[in-house]
């Protein structure tokens, strides 16, 4: 019943995003702005965490799985790609690698000396 | 008579969506379990790994695309809740997040540049023709708001969602290795960066780092989303004014 009325919820604020994306016309998708009602939601009424967790972990735990569809689909049109796969791969990729250093890189600059983990900053995976 | 039997048990179960969510589930498992059995190896990743095989299994199978996603939709249609469900982790995680919201905001913004900048001069430099570039622009954002995005650039939408997909994978594989190569240790700069360049497809692989990173990684997502689909159109509007 939990994982029902859980999987209910995240339905509803899911739909409820799509009607605004669409009547307001917004370029973010209705599951974003569900997400976004959603944490606006709990950090109002945290007692309701238990409502969302139970099909909401669930969910993410296998978040990959969800992907799987699409990619056969992606692959499936890949010999569209051909003749200007090269540039495709080498822009997709430097482009990839850059953005990912550069974001991971100045934001663990940026915090240096305030970890965000709650104990202290030796690394303990590390032993 | 028996062969006759099995030919007609054959176009019923192509026709049937059963064949294609039990094989996608299974693929995915036996992917999963691989995954951890190599000690989580990069080139392993359980997307990767699943969607070659479905492809290959397709290709032998001789069957189409379409009646594959007949009956994976089902898993595809989970992704809409799912996204709703990424608030879950970012909840958790606003204590400290809203401790740090300056350093997020100034990596997030100069992430979003370098990777956008990268992005148009490579494929420019690649030699890339002017429809591929405008398609290619929104690679890093989430496959349904990248293909609005392309929409509005001139781009082609379904070539757009194909990049999307291929950069989420590449980010998602490549992810662990880059960071540690470049001793990220903190799994908040973990998280934001591969949200921001491999958004969903990436943050899936952050949560199996840490379910700080994933909340981290799922922020960049929606943010990068957000900001790129105002952004995008205006700075592809000023750098590849519309010829004619």
């Amino acid at each position: 019943m939990t994982i029902l009325r859980g999987f209910t919820a995240l339905l509803l604020l899911q739909l409820v995003g799509e009607v605004l994306s669409r009547l307001l016309s917004l370029p973010v998708p209705g599951p974003v702005i569900g997400l976004m009602l959603l944490l606006a939601l709990l950090a109002a009424r945290p007692a309701w965490l238990p409502v969302f967790s139970g099909a909401g972990d669930a969910l993410l735990a296998h978040l990959s799985l969800l992907f799987i569809p699409a990619g056969v689909g992606v692959l499936v049109h890949i010999d569209r790609l051909n003749g200007v796969l090269p540039g495709v791969i080498a822009t997709l990729a430097l482009s990839t690698l850059l953005g990912m250093s550069v974001t991971a890189l100045i934001l663990q600059r940026l915090m240096r000396g305030r970890p965000t983990r709650d104990t202290p900053a030796h690394d303990v995976a590390e032993r | 008579m028996q062969a006759l039997e099995l030919d007609a048990l054959w176009v019923y179960l192509s026709g049937s969506p059963l064949v294609a969510l039990a094989l996608t589930l299974a693929c995915y498992l036996a992917a999963s379990a691989l995954f951890e059995r190599s000690g989580r190896f990069p080139l392993l990743n359980p997307v990767l790994v699943s969607v070659i095989v479905l492809v290959g299994v397709l290709r032998l199978a001789d069957i189409p695309y379409a009646d594959y996603f007949d009956g994976a939709q089902f898993v595809h249609f989970l992704l809409g809740p799912a996204t709703v469900a990424l608030a879950l982790p970012l909840y958790r995680e606003l204590p400290v997040l809203r401790r740090h919201l300056v350093p997020i905001g100034i990596a997030l913004c100069a992430g979003l540049f370098v990777t956008l900048a990268s992005t148009l001069l490579i494929a420019r430099l690649s030699g890339l023709d002017d429809i591929v570039q405008r398609s290619i622009a929104a690679k890093s954002v989430t496959a349904p708001v990248a293909m609005g995005i392309a929409e509005r650039l001139g781009g082609v939408p379904s070539l757009t969602a194909v990049f999307a997909i291929l950069t989420g994978v590449f980010g998602a594989v490549v992810a662990v290795p880059l960071l540690s190569l470049l001793r990220v240790r903190d799994d908040a700069a973990k998280g934001l960066a591969i949200g921001l360049v491999a958004h969903g497809i990436g943050t899936a692989r952050a949560l199996g780092i840490s379910e700080r990173a994933g909340a981290y990684s799922g922020l960049a997502m929606a943010l990068s989303a957000t900001i790129s689909a105002v952004v995008l159109p205006i700075a592809i509007g000023v750098l590849m004014p519309a010829s004619g």
